[in-house]
């Protein structure tokens, strides 16, 4: 049967596999030989050896942009996942309207980064005036809490989803013995559920943290990195250094400040990929 | 169940009211703003409802539509939404196919590839991609899916090729002793075996493609051809006064449809989610 599979890769493998070359490959290998070069353009590319990379990390905007995104990592993701998790457990209880409760929370998970971001902008800008503080494009610290509330309201009900299908694979016999033996609301949550629960938390705490630090759109459309860089996050900082920037020896910085950010990525993946291993071994 | 229980979900039940009502306030003040006159939007007046002499009815709709492009918008959204998840659906799920069912050095790499891709961050190759979709000529929203099918490969093989191992072989074998070619096993055997794995993964990428703004601002002429996130990111990355009413109509206008799809599919939603956050 392998055989005569191998015969059709023409149809099966090429249509794919060519997009992905155009749409992946060349550029990726591209991009990593220009973070090496200057350049304008594609076609234009000088070598120049590591000088963008050392460049970059002399940049004092990149190295703020990467300090402020592991502090909102850590922040975002653990509102995100206390809440979601909070949400999750109090709608597995036999209450009354959580599927209209679930749908409610889960909706602006589906609206974009852009949309998001705006309609945040008005209404906190709207919010700090009533409170005669200076608009969060003026002031890095509301910037930041801004983006937090923001990823907290479009993660939370995504987050939930993931806990309440965790909650509900625990056996019920599980829960009932606990209450047998007189265990109270607390320890029953401590000692059973969250234990059970390690798998789902493992994958929302990667994908809060993946995401956190990937995150553009809404940083784009909240603060645009206002005032004076202060609330960049990486993937902005790299844009901007890319196309926000006038001078020649730009692009090729960016280059290398996203090749940095890409290892940075790759890393925190493989180690998501371990820990996620190591679970299943122990199961 | 026990009476205090009865009553402490009842109270639950009207927090967890309370707080949804808080949660959808955002949307519902974006609502109220875009019902009023240009000069009652600012900064001070946003959580104001729409007054009898603030009260603008649909104008900002109409100016939305009319003026902003807002349909020219919504029709580039849908045909690059469309044929991308399309192109994906058919393109990754026979590819992802033949890497399960054949085995040797070549398809493992294809897998990893696959998976490396998903991880690595789009502003790792945003600048050669985009003169990459220049050079080729596919810089319009009628050609803007290949680049889609070859940045999107990642999540859709990963997920299909996780479903695959999990098929008995057996069927397949006995097609191809019948006399099925590989391509006609594939379409009448396994094909409608994936439908569940489909939507999920039609689901997935349509979330991701519909509301993509930084691929096609960087690759799309952006004075030709505007998707609806680039169409709301124009009214402030323009020089001169921002017009706040019919942007909020617009945004109103790129959210109603979004809930009516969730409303109408939301139990599939939901599963396509759990489904790619497992496997991812």
């Amino acid at each position: 049967m392998e055989k005569a599979i191998k015969k059709y890769w023409p149809i099966f493998v090429l249509p794919t596999l060519a997009a992905f070359i155009i749409g992946f490959i060349i550029p990726f290998l591209q991009g990593v030989y220009l973070a090496f070069c200057q350049f304008t353009t594609v076609r234009d590319a000088t070598f120049i050896g590591i000088s963008n990379f050392i460049s970059a990390l002399r940049d004092a905007t990149f190295t703020h942009a990467f300090w402020y995104n592991c502090a909102f990592v850590v922040v975002s993701t653990l509102a995100i996942n206390v809440g979601g998790l909070a949400v999750a457990l109090i709608l597995t209880k036999a209450i009354r309207g959580t599927n209209a409760f679930r749908t409610v929370f889960f909706m602006p998970n589906l609206i974009g980064g852009i949309v998001l971001g705006y309609i945040w902008q008005i209404l906190l800008n709207c919010a700090l005036t009533l409170l005669e503080r200076p608009l969060l494009q003026l002031d890095p610290t509301a910037g930041f809490w801004g983006l937090v509330i923001l990823m907290c309201w479009q993660q939370i009900g995504y987050m939930m989803i993931i806990y309440i299908a965790g909650l509900q694979s625990i056996p019920d016999n599980l829960l009932e013995a606990a209450e047998i033996d007189g265990a109270t609301h607390w320890q029953t949550f401590f000692k059973v559920k969250l234990p059970m629960l390690m798998p789902s938390i493992t994958i929302c705490l990667f994908l809060t943290i993946t995401n956190s630090f990937k995150l553009f759109d809404q940083n784009m459309a909240l603060t645009g990195g206002n005032p004076a860089h202060q609330s960049e996050l990486l993937a902005y900082n790299i844009y901007y250094t890319f196309y926000g920037r006038s001078g020649p020896q730009w692009r090729g910085i960016g280059q290398a400040k996203a090749v940095i950010f890409c290892v940075i990525v790759v890393a925190i993946a493989l180690i998501q990929l371990r820990v996620t291993r190591k679970k299943e071994v122990q199961q | 169940m026990t009476r205090k229980m009865q009553r402490s979900n009842r109270i639950w039940s009207i927090v967890m009211t309370v707080v949804c009502v808080v949660y959808m306030y955002p949307i519902f003040m974006v609502l109220m703003n875009s019902l009023k006159v240009e000069s009652a939007i600012s900064t001070g007046t946003a959580f104001d409802l729409p007054a009898a002499e603030t009260f603008a009815g649909l104008a900002n709709y109409e100016n939305a539509i009319g003026a902003q492009g807002f349909l020219f918008s919504l029709l580039n959204s849908l045909v690059i939404t469309v044929t991308s998840v399309f192109a994906i659906l058919i393109c990754c799920s026979m590819f992802a196919w033949y890497i399960t069912r054949v085995n040797n050095k070549i398809t493992k790499v294809l897998y990893l590839l696959c998976a490396f891709s998903m991880v690595v961050p789009f502003q790792m190759v945003m600048f050669t991609l985009s003169s990459m979709a220049d050079t080729l000529h596919l810089n319009t929203p009628w050609t803007l899916w290949v680049i889609y099918l070859g940045f999107g490969a990642g999540l859709a093989v990963f997920m299909f090729c996780g479903f695959m191992r999990s098929v008995p072989i057996d069927m397949e074998e006995a097609s191809m002793i019948d006399g099925c070619n590989p391509l006609q096993t594939y379409f009448h055997i396994v094909f409608p075996l994936l439908r569940p794995t489909m939507v999920s993964v039609a689901i997935l990428e349509a979330m991701w493609i519909w509301n993509d703004y930084l691929l096609p601002t960087l690759i799309l002429d952006i004075n030709e051809y505007k998707t609806i996130p680039m169409l709301i990111q124009m009214f402030r990355g323009s020089y001169g006064r921002v017009e706040m009413g019919p942007m909020m109509a617009c945004i109103m206008l790129a959210i109603l449809p979004i809930v009516a799809v969730y409303l109408i599919g939301q139990k599939h939603i939901i599963k396509g989610v759990v489904a790619g956050a497992v496997k991812g």
